[in-house]
């Protein structure tokens, strides 16, 4: 058990925990400044980036796809902007407008190019392929003291690992600056803060989680872990930093639960085929939302009639 | 080649597609013009990713119960359904908490999905499961479609545009002020649903042809092209139909001359070049009409304080000034101001001071509101007012 558990599900398990929480941190900060959706429009436009950069360089390498995808989200991001002002369009459509063609666009680039040979599709793109993220020098417990075998892992995890890292890094740095210009930004403003500067920054910051995490559990989880546990914390506290602190716990537990359930699940209910981890944390994120909107001592509006 | 798609003579299946996606589009882009007034476009979003369980359910009971799993009728049932429930969701999490509507929108738009993914994941292990092909439903397969499914998509495009016309009323109302709408005794909660239930309609609808991941932009895209061309709802909502229907059979006929050219990406790629070519060249509210206007404005001020400057006999610097006056004939080529230059000149000079007197007049108040430095008096007064504005002028102004 214990050597199946370390080269199969650890990995796996890490890498969802490590993506979730990367997505979740810069989640908290959108969902309240009602920007939640740029998570959903990155992730869509993510696939143009990712078959541009495998038709400019022709191999599916890790560098320039990420590049290729963030560069995507950025122009992506810029178009928005554009055409919202351009068009004086309201921002929900805006949005819509622009991820819509470039998926659009990413679909017909794969279609064009010849990526039967490669491991580039649709389906990749959405779910992910979290399960087959296996460590095969993992032999047991104590592989993870052994150094030749950590060069095994697979390169995902540090690099998600790093990404959070990263992320929460940022949240920690600029906490109070994201915090006054995210609840008050004509306050923000007068206190010297580049309020603008650092609205770009966060989505910088979420756009990156977003690409990293995407290559290793694909667009569901992203576009999940952005919004459903911020959205299930809110409803629990009226406190930012209680609000962040459970918003990671949410991630954590959707992932964990969400990979043993797809894993397990259906071994309990006597079907011999796992289902896809990336769709059941999503699942799991869900029902947490529900339960916190339920219950949860935060849900209703502030002075909002008891029956709204 | 393309010719022969247009004009509809690439076979019989090429037709049906584009007959179908025309009808398709036509019906998307008058639903969706409510959405996007309602400034609620991206609900149409959560509603299509909401309906891969739907998809997914229906073909398990349908094999449970012994039937072909793959009859689109069952299938788009079941989406509507699993749809209808994330459209429910996102309006009990936007009304009964405090959570935004994006918020709910995109919570309901993962939600299902991921459990749909979860769904086709079950499906694939089923032994009636392996060639199921439900995965054709995210990105719309147009290639194997069948005489009876061009007949769904037609007689539900059909009928939700006949409901679309029917409503207009009401929906245009609750878009633009639902506080008002209730007011006048109308059920706006009612009405909201089925303006997204119409939308709900056309996504379940365009799942064979576009696929549920490309079935928002038929329900954005063109009432966002079709909004820059007028500031009235019905024809906006008539010019949105008109672009989806473009869309969709430009779409699907360049998508038959080749065969890796998907249909759904196609169609929705269309519909941006059309919303490209509205924000560029839309009179009104186009980019080039905007910029036109502001080059327009630029010339009217500088010409003006050129004038202006000309008759105090102050010296002009400014480069696009010296020109705008030489083109117009008003100064030299050094300079000087010439006789039709100086008669300009004084007019200006003329009208500024006319302005002074009626701005200082609390008599002409409302002529006042009107200064803007560049038109003269005689556009907004009678030649009496002007005489009685005169009599102020000393006499020596007059000339």
């Amino acid at each position: 058990m214990g050597m199946q558990f370390v080269s199969l599900s650890l990995p796996p398990l890490l890498i969802g925990i490590f993506a979730a929480v990367a997505c979740a941190l810069p989640g908290n900060f959108l969902l309240l400044r009602r920007q939640a959706l740029i998570g959903d429009a990155i992730s869509h436009v993510v696939l143009p980036g990712i078959v541009g950069a495998f038709l400019v360089t022709g191999v599916i390498a890790t560098w320039p796809m990420m590049l290729g995808a963030g560069a995507a989200a950025l122009i992506a991001v810029v178009l928005i902007e554009a055409v919202r002002r351009l068009g004086r369009i309201e921002p929900g459509a805006a949005m819509g407008v622009v991820f819509t063609a470039m998926f659009a666009g990413g679909v017909l680039l794969l279609e064009q190019s010849d990526t039967s040979d490669v491991h580039l599709d649709v389906q990749h793109a959405l779910y992910g392929n979290l399960e087959s993220l296996i460590w095969l020098d993992g032999l047991g417990w104590h592989s993870l003291l052994d150094w030749q075998a950590l060069t095994g892992l697979p390169p995902e995890l540090p690099r998600m690992a790093a990404t959070c890292l990263g992320v929460g890094l940022f949240t920690a740095v600029f906490w109070r600056p994201l915090k006054i210009s995210t609840f008050d930004e004509g306050f923000a403003r007068t206190q010297g803060l580049p309020t603008g500067l650092i609205g770009l920054a966060l989505v910088i910051v979420a756009a990156v989680a977003a690409v990293a995490a995407f290559d290793a559990v694909g667009s569901i989880i992203v576009i999940a872990m952005f919004i459903c546990p911020p959205a299930a914390a809110r409803l629990m506290t009226d406190r930012l930093e209680r609000q962040v602190g459970w918003s990671v716990g949410f991630a954590v537990l959707s992932a964990v639960l969400g990979y043993v359930l797809a894993g397990y699940g259906p071994l309990w209910l006597g079907f011999d085929h796992a289902v896809s981890a990336a769709g059941m944390i999503a699942t799991v994120s869900g029902i947490i939302l529900a339960v916190a909107a339920f219950f949860g001592p935060c849900r209703a509006r502030a002075g909002a009639p008891a029956e709204g | 080649m393309l010719w022969d798609a247009l004009t509809l003579q690439l076979g019989y299946n090429a037709t049906l597609v584009t007959v179908g996606a025309a009808l398709l589009g036509i019906a998307a882009g008058a639903t969706g013009t409510f959405l996007f007034l309602g400034k609620r476009a991206l609900v149409s979003d959560a509603i299509s990713h909401a309906t891969l369980p739907g998809v997914g359910l229906a073909f398990m009971v349908m094999v449970a119960v012994g039937g072909d799993g793959r009859a689109l009728p069952g299938l788009l049932a079941g989406s509507a359904l699993s749809a209808g429930a994330g459209l429910l969701c996102v309006s009990a999490l936007t009304r009964r908490t405090r959570l935004s509507e994006d918020a709910a929108i995109g919570a309901v738009l993962s939600v299902f999905f991921g459990f749909g993914v979860v769904l086709l994941t079950v499906i694939q292990s089923m032994s009636a499961g392996r060639q199921a092909g439900l995965e054709t439903f995210l990105l719309g397969a147009t290639a194997g479609m069948l005489w009876n499914d061009a007949v769904v998509i037609a007689a539900g495009g059909a009928l939700v545009l006949a409901l679309t016309v029917l409503l207009r009323r009401p929906m245009t109302l609750v878009a633009f002020d639902p506080g008002y709408a209730a007011a006048g005794g109308m059920d706006v909660r009612r009405i909201e649903l089925a303006m997204m239930g119409l939308a709900l309609a056309v996504t379940v609808v365009g799942l064979k042809i576009v696929g549920l991941i490309l079935i928002v932009a038929l329900l954005i895209i063109p009432p966002v092209a079709a909004r820059f061309w007028s500031e009235r709802v019905t024809r906006v909502v008539a010019l949105a139909g008109a672009i989806g229907g473009l869309s969709g059979y430009g779409g699907a006929a360049i998508s038959a001359t080749a065969p890796d050219l998907p249909t759904g990406p196609i169609i929705v790629l269309v519909a941006f070049a059309l919303f490209l070519a509205s924000l560029l060249a839309a009179p009104g509210r186009g980019v080039l009409a905007a910029w036109l206007r502001h080059r327009r404005h630029r010339r009217r001020v500088h010409l003006r304080q050129g004038l202006l400057a000309l008759a105090q006999g102050q010296p002009i610097y400014e480069a696009l000034t010296l020109r705008l006056l030489r083109r117009a004939g008003y100064v030299r080529a050094d300079g000087v101001a010439t006789e039709a230059g100086r008669a300009q000149a004084a007019k200006a000079l003329l009208d500024e001071r006319r302005w002074q007197i009626l701005r200082g007049d609390p008599a002409h108040e409302a002529a006042a509101a009107r200064y803007d430095g560049l038109t003269p008096p005689e556009r907004w007064l009678t030649p009496d007012q002007i005489a009685e504005l005169d009599r102020h002028l000393g006499p020596e102004a007059v000339t």
